[in-house]
């Protein structure tokens, strides 16, 4: 005498119409956005390439007094490379047999500096807010930057000097 | 002849219903800047709107002779400012709106603010004003790099920097923003990209809501 009871379902047939409709979508959703997504987002998930030395001129040119020198860069952006490469500078000075190259690169927001620019003696100096670095690149207290300029990687070759890639130098 | 057109048509698909809903309604005296000239105040939402579309038919227009690559983009500009039947105006459209834009956004918030508006229940147009306060600087932000001249260039590489600093996400925003390892070609053409179909989509949109909000909840009451 088993009465079979009615078995309630544990799931209604709308409910599981709604959640299967709902499902479906989300699949088709994220099959049109993903590959959007992750085509706008590539540049994040990119890893950078390698820098090479690059030779600057003879070592003996640079002395105490910081001088600017030119050099290009063999970089391609994206599908652009640009002819004779980009151009990049760097601050050279070199006192006994150590040599420092700075990037003119403004630590407070990326504009460019010069050494004694715009009048002031003895310091690179930004135009953009008026962010001041002493001789060896260590950023002036109470003008903007907040880290000292960033160093070059230099090696001597055959009496010529080569920079490599840009290291930052920590804050504060 | 147009009244007969408007027939033929209102017979076929009912028109009349529709405008009359979006624009048959009195205007309330408190503000009616012909009962009080203090009310102009109330002008400064529809103001920005119109200026937003002055930027979307210049910008636009300026699409018609502006390439987004770095070796033609300033020549282009160059080209169309200087070389085409107008082209020093409909430029200066754009340039000169995109800030009267943000002045115009910026009047119309202080008049919300000063009236008490965004209290309950209109909440949410506030939150939605604040979305489109956003979008607006970020249209001038990618559309001020455009020309590729030497301020364009800085002030986007500044933007950047700024965007860096940013806690946790600063990094993967800057580097969304820049595309490349330098403020270069990619830059540039995600710039456009944003600046022409991204921003004024979501501009759009937001405005939809805004305004569908306004007709729901009505304007606030006088002080
Ligand atoms: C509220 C909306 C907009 C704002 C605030 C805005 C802002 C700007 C700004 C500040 C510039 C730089 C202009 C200059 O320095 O002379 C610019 C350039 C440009 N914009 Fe817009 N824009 C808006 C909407 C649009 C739309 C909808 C389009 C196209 C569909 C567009 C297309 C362009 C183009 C092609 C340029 C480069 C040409 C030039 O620099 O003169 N803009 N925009
Ligand atoms: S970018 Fe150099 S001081 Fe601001």
């Amino acid at each position: 005498m088993s009465e079979k009871k009615e078995q309630k379902p544990s799931i209604s047939r709308r409910r599981f119409l709604t959640y299967s409709i709902a499902s479906t979508a989300g699949f088709l959703a994220s099959g049109v956005l993903y590959p959007m997504v992750r085509f706008a987002i590539d540049p994040l998930l990119q890893k950078g390439s390698d820098t090479k030395f690059v030779d600057v001129g003879p070592a003996d040119e640079f002395g105490p007094q910081p001088k600017s020198v030119e050099f290009h860069i063999q970089r391609k952006d994206g599908w652009y490379k640009k002819p004779g490469g980009e151009k990049a500078t760097a601050w050279v000075m070199k006192t006994g047999s150590d040599i420092l190259a700075l990037s003119p690169i403004c630590k407070h927001l990326g504009c460019t500096v010069k050494w004694e620019g715009g009048g002031h003696k003895d310091h690179y100096y930004c135009p953009c807010h008026g962010g001041l670095y002493t001789k060896d690149g260590t950023n002036v207290p109470g003008t903007p930057p907040n880290a000292p300029l960033d160093m070059y990687e230099t090696k001597v070759e055959n009496g010529r000097l080569m920079l490599g890639a840009v290291k930052p130098r920590g804050g504060a | 002849m147009l009244k007969s057109m408007y027939e033929w048509l209102d017979k076929r698909i009912d028109i009349t219903p529709m405008w009359r809903d979006v624009a048959d309604h009195e205007v309330p005296e408190h503000v009616n800047p012909a009962h009080h000239f203090s009310a102009f105040i109330y002008c400064f939402g529809g103001l920005t709107f119109f200026i937003v579309v002055i930027q979307i038919l210049s910008g636009m227009f300026l699409t018609m002779y502006y390439v987004p690559d770095i070796e033609n983009a300033w020549k282009s500009v160059h080209y169309l400012q200087n070389e085409i039947a107008f082209g020093q105006i409909v430029r200066g459209m754009h340039h000169w709106g995109a800030s009267v834009s943000i002045v115009m956004l910026f009047l119309h918030t202080l008049r919300v603010f000063f009236t008490g508006s965004y209290k309950h229940p209109r909440e949410f147009n506030w939150v939605i004003g604040m979305l489109l306060f956003f979008v607006m600087l970020g249209l001038g932000f990618t559309g001020y790099l455009l020309p590729w001249d030497n301020k364009a260039y800085f002030a986007t590489k500044v933007g950047i920097e700024i965007a860096a600093s940013v806690p946790i996400i600063g990094d993967a925003a800057a580097s969304f923003l820049q595309g490349g390892e330098v403020v270069g070609a990619q830059t540039l053409a995600r710039f456009f990209a944003l600046h022409v179909f991204f921003l004024p989509g979501i501009l759009l949109a937001l405005l939809g809501a805004h305004f569908f909000l306004i007709r729901k909840q009505g304007i606030s009451g006088p002080l």
